[in-house]
C-alpha cells in the first residue's frame, strides 16, 4: 500500500487585511494534524498567492479573510486558478463569514468553508475528507 | 471556565484557579494576605488622584466627572460617516473614535488596485482633505476630540486633521486628536503596518515631536495593549508590552534632545476589558501604579499629570462569540463593569453583532447605552475605587504587578521591543499562546457560555443579526470624487509640497510640517504614503513558525 502523501496547504491572507490570529492557529492546528502548512504572511494579492501556491504545489490554498471581502477576493482568486491551471487544487475559506455567504461561496467553487468559531477537529475532518 | 484555569474535585467543587497572568487565586483572603504581600497604603495605593494613582487619576473619581464613550465609528463614504458621528453625538457620545477602511490605513487611494472590494468597508474611505471636509462638516473641533485609528499613515491623518481643523476656521491649538498611531503594535497584533520597523518608529517619533511643538492639545501616540491582547497575550503581558513599547517611542524622541517630561504626559493607552473580571481589574490599578512609578523612577518625571495612565479600557472583541450573539450583550456589560470598577476614563464596548459585521446604528446605540446604564443607573458614579481595600483585590493587584514586571524583563533581557519585533520573537510566543488557548476553549478546559460545551439549545447556529451591508456605491462615489480632486487641484502645488515632503523623509526633518502642506492642496492618502514607501521600503515580517 502506499503511503499516503501529506496535504499540503498554504494558509493565505489576501488582501489589507492585517487580523492574522486565526490564520496563524489554523496553521499550527493543520501542522499538529501532520499537514505541511505554508504561511504566506499578510497583504498578499493574489498573484502572490497564486504564485506561491504553484512554487509550493499545494492541494490546498485556505484563505483568510475578516473584512468582509471574502466573496469578491473568493471570486476573483477561483477565476485566476483556473486560468493558471491551478484547477486541482482546493480553496477554503474562513473568517468572519456570515452563514448566508457560506451557499454562495459554495457556489462559486470553494471546497469549504470555516466561519469563525469553526473547531479545529471539524477543519482537519473536512481537509482530509476532500482528499478520500 | 472563562478565561482562567479552573481545577475541580470529584464533586464538581473548584480546588484551584489560575489566571492567565500566572496569578493562583485563594478561596478565602485575609488581612494575612496583605501582610505577606508586603501592602502598604501610602506605597501601594495612596489617595485617589495621589501617587502611584493605583486608585484613580482624579481624587474624586467619577462624582467630577463620568468617563467618556467613544464608540469606534466610520465605514462608507464622508457622507455617511458624518452622519453617524452626528448620530452619536446627538446621543449623548462626547468623542469621536473615528474608524478607516483598510486602504486609507495601508496607503493607498480609493483606485489603488489593491482597495478593489475594500473601500468604505471596515471604516470610512480617506483619499485627500476634501473626504474630512465633508466627515467633520459640522462637528465642534474645538469641543469634540476624535480618536483617528490608524497606524502606519497616522501622521498623514494627524496632518489633514489639523487641515481641516484649519479651513473651518479653527486653530491647530484648539483641536485635540488622538491617533492610534502605534507602529510596533501593529506589527505584533492587528497588521496594518507598511514600512519597516526603524522608520515606523520614525514617523511616531515625528508625530510626537510635532506635537510638543505645535498641537498642545493632541494627544500623538495612544499605546495599545489592546491589539496584543486580542493576538493571545496575557493581561500582564499586554501591559508589559505596551510599556516596553512605550519605552522604544520615548527613546526615539529623546534622541531628538526632547526630553521625557515634555511629552510622556501625552501618551495614552487603549486596554482590553476582555477576561476575566478579577483579574482585569487587577490590572488596571496595577498599571496605573505601574505607570507612574517607571516614569518617575526612570525618567525623573515629578509633575503628578504627566505620571498619568490614561486611556480607553474597552472593546473586549475576543471575547464575543459569534454563537448566541445576543449573549454578547450582556457579556459586553460585565466587560464594561470592570472598566468602571478599575475607574476607566474613556471606553468603548464592541458591540454585540461585531463577530458579523460593522455594528448596525441599533447595536452601536445599545452599547452606549450598557455604558451609560453603569454610570448613571446603577450606581458606579458614588464613590472612587470600590474596590480599594478588598484583601483579595490588592493582593492580585500586587501580584499582578509582579508579573508585568516579570514580563518587562523578559522583553529587556532579549534586547529591548524594537529587537523583540523585529526577529519576530513576541509574534511566535502570541501566536503558540494564541493556539494553545483555542485548542483549551475547543476541548472544554475554557468555559464559554453558549459556545461549550456544545450547545443543543434552540438557539444554537440560529443568527438574527441583521447585516451591515457593503455597499458597492461607496467605492464608485469615492472614485469619482477622487478623480474630480485630481482634476479641480493645483498639481505643481501637490508636487512641489510631495517633493518637500520626500527631501525630508529622505533626510531628518520633522515629515509633520511637510505632511500638513501637502494635505492643503489635496495631495492624496496614497501620493503622501508613496511617498514614504519610496524612501522607506517595506517590512518583511518575520517567519512565525
Amino acid at each position: 500500500m502506499e503511503t499516503k502523501n501529506k496535504i499540503r496547504v498554504l494558509i493565505a491572507k489576501p488582501g489589507l487585511d492585517g487580523h492574522d490570529k486565526g490564520a496563524k492557529i489554523v496553521a499550527l492546528a493543520l501542522r499538529d494534524a501532520g499537514m505541511e502548512v505554508i504561511y504566506s504572511g499578510l497583504h498578499q494579492t493574489l498573484e502572490q498567492i497564486i504564485q506561491t501556491a504553484t512554487q509550493e504545489s499545494v492541494d490546498v490554498i485556505g484563505l483568510s479573510i475578516m473584512s468582509g471581502a471574502h466573496l469578491p477576493i473568493s471570486e476573483k482568486l477561483i477565476a485566476m486558478m483556473k486560468e493558471q491551471g491551478l484547477d486541482n487544487v482546493n480553496l477554503t475559506v474562513g473568517g468572519v463569514i456570515p452563514f448566508q455567504d457560506i451557499p454562495k461561496l459554495k457556489e462559486m467553487g470553494v471546497a469549504e468553508v470555516f466561519p469563525g468559531g469553526t473547531s479545529f477537529k471539524d477543519i482537519i475532518t473536512s481537509m482530509n475528507k476532500l482528499f478520500e | 471556565m472563562g478565561v482562567a484555569k479552573y481545577t475541580k474535585d470529584t464533586k464538581g467543587a473548584i480546588t484551584e484557579v489560575e489566571y492567565q497572568s500566572g496569578i493562583k487565586v485563594k478561596p478565602v483572603y485575609g488581612p494575612e494576605d496583605l501582610e505577606k504581600a508586603g501592602f502598604e497604603y501610602t506605597k501601594d495605593l495612596g489617595s485617589p488622584g495621589e501617587y502611584p494613582f493605583t486608585r484613580s487619576i482624579h481624587s474624586q473619581g467619577y462624582r467630577s466627572r463620568a468617563w467618556t464613550t467613544r464608540q469606534y465609528t466610520g465605514f462608507g463614504t464622508p457622507e455617511e460617516t458624518n452622519e453617524r458621528f452626528k448620530l452619536m453625538i446627538a446621543n449623548g457620545q462626547n468623542g469621536l473614535n473615528v474608524a478607516f477602511d483598510l486602504p486609507t490605513q495601508m496607503g493607498y487611494d480609493s483606485d489603488h488596485p489593491l482597495a478593489q472590494g475594500e473601500v468604505g468597508r471596515v471604516g470610512m474611505a480617506i483619499d485627500s482633505l476634501k473626504d474630512f471636509e465633508i466627515a467633520f462638516a459640522g462637528i465642534p473641533l474645538d469641543r469634540i476630540g476624535s480618536g483617528l485609528t490608524i497606524n502606519a499613515v497616522a501622521t498623514i491623518m494627524m496632518a489633514m486633521y489639523q487641515a481641516v481643523a484649519e479651513k473651518a476656521g479653527y486653530k491647530k491649538e484648539q483641536i485635540s486628536t488622538t491617533p492610534q498611531n502605534d507602529i510596533l503594535k501593529e506589527m505584533i497584533g492587528r497588521g496594518a503596518w507598511i514600512f519597516p520597523v526603524e522608520h515606523g518608529v520614525r514617523l511616531v517619533g515625528d508625530s510626537i515631536e510635532y506635537a510638543v511643538k505645535e498641537l498642545p492639545k493632541s494627544n500623538p501616540v495612544s499605546l495599545c495593549g489592546y491589539h496584543i491582547r486580542e493576538s493571545g497575550a496575557t493581561p500582564a503581558q499586554e501591559i508589559a508590552y505596551a510599556f516596553e513599547i512605550a519605552k522604544a517611542y520615548i527613546e526615539n524622541v529623546e534622541q531628538r534632545g526632547i526630553k521625557p517630561e515634555e511629552f510622556v504626559g501625552r501618551f495614552s493607552f487603549n486596554l482590553n476589558v476582555y477576561g476575566n473580571l478579577w483579574e482585569q481589574i487587577a490590572k488596571f490599578r496595577a498599571a496605573r501604579k505601574l505607570w507612574a512609578k517607571m516614569l518617575k523612577n526612570e525618567y525623573g518625571i515629578n509633575d503628578k499629570k504627566k505620571l498619568f495612565l490614561r486611556g480607553l479600557f474597552g472593546g473586549g472583541g475576543s471575547g464575543l462569540t459569534k454563537e448566541q450573539p445576543e449573549n454578547n450583550i450582556m457579556r459586553g456589560a460585565y466587560y464594561a463593569l470592570g472598566a468602571a470598577l478599575s475607574g476607566a476614563q474613556t471606553t468603548a464596548l464592541c458591540s454585540f453583532d461585531e463577530a458579523y459585521t460593522i455594528p448596525t446604528p441599533r447595536s452601536a446605540l445599545l452599547s452606549l447605552r450598557t455604558l451609560e446604564m453603569l454610570m448613571d443607573e446603577v450606581g458606579l458614579r458614588d464613590t472612587v475605587d470600590p474596590l480599594a481595600g478588598s484583601y483579595f483585590i490588592e493582593t492580585i493587584t500586587i501580584e499582578m504587578e509582579e508579573k508585568i514586571l516579570e514580563e518587562m524583563k523578559e522583553v529587556q533581557q532579549m534586547g529591548g521591543m524594537v529587537n523583540c519585533i523585529s526577529n519576530g520573537m513576541i509574534q511566535r510566543k502570541i501566536s503558540k499562546q494564541a493556539y494553545e488557548f483555542e485548542k483549551g476553549l475547543q476541548s472544554g478546559e475554557y468555559r464559554k457560555v453558549g459556545l461549550n460545551p456544545e450547545s443543543t439549545d434552540a438557539m444554537a447556529d440560529k443568527t438574527d443579526v441583521e447585516l451591515h451591508e457593503y455597499n458597492e456605491e461607496w467605492a464608485i462615489k469615492s472614485k469619482a470624487s477622487l478623480n474630480e480632486v485630481r482634476r479641480t487641484r493645483n498639481d505643481k502645488n501637490v508636487s512641489q509640497s510631495l517633493a518637500a515632503l520626500e527631501k525630508a523623509a529622505k533626510g531628518n526633518d520633522n515629515v509633520m510640517p511637510h505632511l500638513v502642506k501637502c494635505c492643503h492642496v489635496y495631495a492624496t492618502v496614497g501620493e503622501m504614503a508613496g511617498v514614504f514607501r519610496q524612501t522607506f521600503g517595506e517590512w518583511n515580517e518575520p517567519d512565525f513558525y
